[in-house]
């Protein structure tokens, strides 16, 4: 395919390829970025504490990490049988690090009952 | 383009949504149509990479729920005193802009190679490895910070808990070799685009491929994908 393609299109001859968006949209999200990159920084700054701390540190994550890859990685323009082929296994992670907490906790409270010192399983609970 | 002598050879318009992914998946022909085998594959690798970097967060997450002993707190281990001010994780914060920053010229060096315009791709991949470079430098500068001042080591800290080094260690040196990797495929990439081996097709040196504008893009993926994980890291290992 690619090799037909050559041929039909003599190098050097201009012609639209490939993802071709206004530069514009790049440095928008270029700004948003940084905005919410001072946002996460400021979690930590300001320090918010307890699970106002834990939902804006990930409620800033998943927005960047959204950006980048819809815009940057261009996946917003990308056909969906690509879009799912990609993001849909990563899926799979979350049950990964569902069944991992489960098993720290065990991990913790097992070690809290025969190896910690008293004081310290206090302060956690 | 290729694409297009496909659909003219189906005569339809490929579908859209939900249908889309079904017709494309049973087409009978390769799955992911307008999309480059190259790039197709970066994608394929990168969600590989996904997959290594997601093992090693969620057993950084185990070991830290797990640990009866204190977490060190990264807000004042990775603080810096500036003018006599200690502020709280400072570099990472630097470093953080610093990787957003070369993600955001190399989107734009993706976009002008498209264009053709072989002097602006050059610099602006240029740019992206002078930042990454100060990124993987500043890196440096904070091992060494962590190994020499604090005393951290991958089995043990005098903060708190002991994971938290071989974590540390294990998760940014596996972050920083991509950076690290990555720079000098970028440099790479800016001398075949500077000597013009993209507009006149010239195979590569390692795989022989013909020069073509969508390697710019394939590299850029690769970036984007680095800055991404970071996002990862910056939340769950600095912030938590």
């Amino acid at each position: 395919m690619e090799h037909a393609d050559a041929n039909q299109h003599p190098a050097g001859e201009t012609k639209a390829e490939g993802q071709q968006h206004p530069i514009s949209v790049y440095l928008w999200i270029w700004g948003l970025l940084f905005v919410l990159s001072t946002f996460s920084y400021l979690v930590d700054y300001f320090h918010f504490e307890g699970y106002l701390r834990w939902f804006l540190i990930l409620l800033f994550m998943v927005l960047k990490a959204g950006l980048i890859i819809a815009f940057f990685m261009h996946m917003k323009w990308e056909r969906l049988a690509l879009v799912y082929a990609i993001l849909v296994p990563t899926g799979a992670l979350l049950v990964l690090v569902g069944l991992m907490s489960l098993e720290g906790h065990y991990t913790f409270l097992t070690r809290g009952t025969y190896f910690a010192p008293s004081h310290e399983v206090a302060k956690h609970k | 383009m290729a694409h297009d002598t496909m659909t003219n050879a189906g005569a339809l318009a490929p579908a859209e949504g939900l249908k889309g992914i079904v017709a494309d998946w049973s087409s009978d022909q390769r799955a992911f149509k307008k999309v480059p085998w190259g790039k197709a594959m970066m994608w394929i690798f990168l969600l590989s990479d996904t997959f290594v970097f997601a093992s090693f967060l969620t057993s950084y997450m185990t070991v830290r729920m797990s640990t009866t002993v204190p977490w060190p707190n990264p807000s004042e281990v990775f603080a810096l005193t500036i003018g006599g001010k200690s502020i709280p994780l400072i570099l990472i914060a630097i470093m953080t802009f610093i990787l957003i920053s070369s993600s955001g010229t190399m989107a734009m060096a993706v976009r002008f190679g498209y264009q053709k315009d072989r002097a602006k791709t050059a610099i602006l991949i240029l740019i992206t490895a002078a930042f990454g470079a100060s990124f993987v430098g500043m890196q440096a500068f904070e091992w060494t910070k962590l190994i020499v001042e604090e005393g951290v080591r991958p089995w043990g800290n005098p903060m708190g808990a002991a994971q938290f080094g071989s974590t540390f260690f294990m998760i940014t040196g596996f972050h920083g070799f991509h950076v690290s990797v990555g720079v000098i495929f970028l440099l790479i990439m800016a001398a075949k685009v500077w000597r013009g081996d993209l507009d006149k097709q010239r195979p590569g040196f390692l795989t022989g491929r013909k020069g073509n504008y969508e390697m710019v893009e394939i590299m850029g993926l690769y970036w984007h994908f680095v800055d991404l994980v970071w996002v990862f890291i910056f939340a769950f290992f600095y912030l938590w």
